[in-house]
């Protein structure tokens, strides 16, 4: 008796879930997810509408939506995918741009390791240097332009492994696997964990080293009636919104087009 | 169909990754196999349950905590560090063990299937005669089981060449050690280069095909023991 209702509950539940009615689909890099549902959550307290995301690489989110998957808004992780779903036209005209630019820091887990970062990289004093994969990942790509205006792509080349993401060079890092990692700034600052970060040691690069990581969002040609979608995009040029995300370790965007330097 | 070095590299590294897999998993599940389908034990519940773990548990989820356990704090980590071997994560080594574990089911379970068709009786037939334990083993179980034992060796290699959760997890990418074919795909798709992921992505396919193809057409000729396996 107890199973059954408990059954009939589960299946009750199921089928009353939050529908679509009112709700913005909206596929988000994985790297942002942790500031997107803040943003999310102080979006919904003054709307109307709710935010269903959808959390995954941006490749993946590429190669789904141009299969026609159902999503009003791709906030992607880098420029190059939203440009070529332009190209494909298969996004609105005039709504792209640049939501955060992303900061790169050199991390460790061990303290301290992380001080004089040139010279420990120049000696080649470290078990493995954890990156982003450049062919993939736009902080992967950063990460090749630092070591080469540092000179010491060769030095440290034979030492390093590539997380398909910044997720997982961060995981490299974390578990101990590799003594140093190029990762995502807002990766240390999200963090629950707030102990371990103080164990750990990290180096800020400075963003004159490379090129902006600029993360563009774009509203999809299927989301030419949605009102919501369009309130959110709004949204994220609000001074709350941005500073939500400069809270997480981006820079926040203040330009309308991403076509304009920031 | 355009394959760049790279990708071939991947081709032959997958290949003998999965050689290395098969051969270890072989040798050591036989043992394993054979001890569940004869033991009467309380524990054969639960080991059964461990080596069938990696069935249901996503390779992600196995991934990263066989990263966590190889890495220098982990106990694998500990056990390899004081043999002198340093740690396994990003290795070809390691992606061998981690394999190991993710396959075991699909080659214990066909040859121990297999030894427990066979039953007691040719066995105490054959210790009537006197045979001993390793003479039994050669000479008796494994002619009769030897169906079981190919349906392990081909769903075994065939397995380690399809995975994919688990090596993203402790391979970090490292062309001609790492880097197999699934990542390799994967690495084309997210790169949006189509192309290049269609041509492997074909080989692939044509290559599963044809493993699954022998596999069921051996099956049809010798209805024989441990043969269902994957039915």
């Amino acid at each position: 008796m107890k199973i059954k209702k408990w059954f009939g509950f589960i299946l009750l539940s199921a089928f009353t879930l939050p529908t679509g009615a009112k709700s913005v689909h909206v596929a988000v890099a994985s790297n942002f997810s942790k500031p997107m549902q803040s943003l999310v959550t102080e979006f919904e307290k003054a709307s109307d509408y709710h935010i269903a995301l959808s959390f995954g690489s941006s490749g993946k989110f590429y190669a789904q939506i141009k299969q026609g998957a159902p999503y009003e808004l791709f906030f992607s992780a880098d420029q190059a995918k939203p440009d070529a779903l332009q190209k494909d036209g298969l996004v609105m005209a005039n709504s792209r741009f640049t939501y955060a630019v992303g900061r790169l820091a050199v991390w460790s887990a061990r303290p301290d390791f992380a001080n004089k970062i040139e010279t420990r990289l120049k000696k080649g004093s470290f078990n493995k240097l954890a990156l982003a994969n450049p062919k993939l990942a736009p902080y992967g790509a950063a990460t090749l332009e630092v070591l080469r205006n540092l000179e010491l792509i060769d030095a440290t080349q034979s030492k390093w492994v590539r997380g398909e993401n910044i997720a997982q060079t961060y995981q490299f890092v974390s578990s101990g696997n590799a003594d140093l990692g190029f990762i995502a700034l807002s990766q240390l600052l999200g963090r629950n964990k707030v102990k371990k970060m103080k164990e750990g040691s990290y180096w800020l690069v400075p963003d004159i080293m490379h090129q902006a990581i600029k993360q563009d969002v774009v509203l999809l040609l299927g989301a030419a009636q949605n009102q919501g979608a369009k309130e959110f995009l709004d949204f994220m040029h609000t001074d709350k919104a941005r500073n939500i995300i400069a809270k997480y370790g981006y820079l926040a965007s203040n330009s309308m087009n991403a076509e304009q330097d920031i | 169909m355009s394959l760049s070095d790279g990708d071939m590299a991947t081709i032959w590294l997958t290949l003998r990754l999965a050689t290395t897999v098969t051969v270890l998993l072989l040798i050591f599940a036989t043992p394993l196999a054979w001890w569940l389908a004869r033991t009467t034990s309380w524990f054969k519940g639960p080991l059964s349950a461990i080596v069938a773990l990696p069935l249901v548990l996503p390779p992600t989820v196995l991934g990263f905590y066989l990263l966590l356990a190889m890495g220098p704090n982990g106990v694998i980590g500990h056990f390899t560090q004081a043999l002198g071997l340093g740690t396994l994560p990003f290795t070809f080594w390691g992606l061998v063990v981690a394999s190991m574990v993710y396959s075991m089911p699909f080659v214990v379970q066909p040859i121990q299937n297999a030894i427990e068709a066979i039953g007691n009786r040719p066995l105490e037939a054959a210790a009537t005669l006197g045979a001993g334990p390793i003479d039994r083993f050669f000479t008796v179980v494994l002619p009769l089981a030897k169906p079981g034992f190919m349906t392990a060796t081909i769903l075994g290699f065939a397995h380690t060449v399809g995975e994919f959760g688990i090596v993203l997890m402790i391979g970090g990418s490292i062309p001609g050690e790492t880097r197999v074919v699934s990542v390799q795909i994967y690495d084309h798709v997210e790169a949006l280069e189509y192309a290049q992921a269609h041509s492997l992505s074909g080989i692939m396919i044509v290559f599963s095909f044809l493993v699954l193809l022998m596999l069921y057409t051996f099956q049809r000729k010798r209805k024989a023991v441990g043969m269902t396996y994957g039915r």
